[in-house]
């Protein structure tokens, strides 16, 4: 009897859970969305919003008029120009000890980059990709372009 | 004629039968060179709160830093490529993307009573100064992060610097903030404000950091 009592406990504590765990963790928040602006989310483009969570994975592109900034779980601050597309690839951040990992991808455009605390506390543990290059951060701004024309 | 000049007349002779040769076929044109790579770049901006600051560029292997305001650094058909920007020159390339930047995060400290969830009197002034700001911005979030001094074990100071977080995380929603907008986190005795050794009872590090961002 106590045996089968403990099972349905241990049912219902799982499946209270569930949804829990199943819920996608947060790793930032759109905060400026000028013009054209589009999150793409499982292959599914959804229009930004000021306010808006992000996820691990999520593609930030920006129309030809487009701007878009957002702050990250760790207090970085990314914001993209026009015809740009930024890929948020991975995200962990502790926030009792400020370990983490953050890498992004400027596929195209242009960004600029405010570091957070996961750079601040283990150097090179943020990392932005461009097509043909990476960079690694120590801190803490700087800005970045992806795919201009070779000067001939 | 001796041999050695016959030598060198007959080199001549060749050199001369080479030249008339190349005027007569000329070789065809070069094909067309294939289109320059696109080029990707950093550089770096003066550091707003004077920490040390440097990004490097890794391009098949090899690499260049990056360690002064307005110095850059290209991918090129030889690798990575330093060069010098301007503030003028980021303004006019970056300045969509800059101008975008979200507001920095702005931080308050309140203090608590030793070894307790509440606050000092002090500190329940700032907690006015927290709302206004939050008023301030766009679609803002709030983080409240708990701290303790280093009385204690590394254990119990994290659950006591969480509760000390959730404590003002519940208030905040008290007075109207949504409980989706604001987060609570512990950091124990990790961060302290005054320096000091283990088990040394010092108010000013017992506090918690409320962020709006």
């Amino acid at each position: 009897m106590h045996f089968i009592q403990s099972a349905a406990c241990a049912a219902i504590i799982a499946a209270c859970a569930l949804p829990v765990a199943a819920q996608v963790a947060e790793i930032g928040r759109i905060k400026v969305v000028r013009g054209q602006v589009s999150v793409e989310r499982a292959g599914k483009s959804l229009p930004a919003v000021a306010g808006m969570p992000l996820q691990a994975g999520d593609e930030i592109r920006t129309g030809r008029d487009g701007a878009a900034g957002i702050t990250m779980s760790d207090n970085s601050l990314l914001s993209t120009g026009p015809d740009s597309t930024l890929a948020l690839d991975r995200f962990a951040f502790d926030t009792t000890t400020h370990q983490g990992r953050f890498d992004s991808s400027l596929k195209r455009g242009t960004l600029a980059v405010s570091s957070g605390k996961i750079a601040r506390q283990s150097p090179e543990s943020m990392s932005v990709k461009t097509p043909a290059a990476i960079l690694g951060v120590r801190g803490t701004e700087f800005v970045v372009s992806a795919g201009d024309a070779a000067a001939r | 004629m001796p041999p050695r000049a016959e030598r060198r007349r007959a080199a001549a002779l060749a050199a001369a039968a080479l030249l008339v040769g190349a005027c007569a076929a000329p070789p065809p044109a070069p094909a067309p060179a294939p289109p320059p790579a696109p080029v990707d770049s950093v550089i770096l901006l003066p550091a707003q709160d004077g920490r040390g600051t440097a990004v490097t560029l890794a391009q098949d292997g090899r690499s260049a830093v990056v360690d002064r305001p307005y110095a850059g650094a290209r991918t090129g058909p030889a690798g990575p490529q330093g060069f010098q920007s301007s503030a003028a020159e980021v303004q006019a390339k970056f300045g969509a993307a800059l101008a975008a930047q979200p507001p920095r995060p702005a931080s308050f400290l309140l203090y608590f009573v030793e070894g307790r969830d509440s606050l000092t009197e002090a500190s329940r002034a700032v907690v006015d100064r927290v709302f206004a700001e939050i008023a301030a911005r766009p679609a803002p979030d709030i983080v409240v992060i708990g701290h303790t001094d280093s009385v204690g074990s590394q254990a119990s100071n994290d659950a006591l610097s969480l509760q000390r977080a959730e404590s003002i995380r519940r208030e905040l929603i008290r007075r109207g903030i949504g409980a989706e907008n604001v987060i609570a986190s512990g950091r124990g005795e990790r961060e302290l404000l005054v320096p000091t050794g283990d088990n040394v009872a010092e108010p000013r590090n017992r506090r918690v950091e409320i962020i709006v961002r």
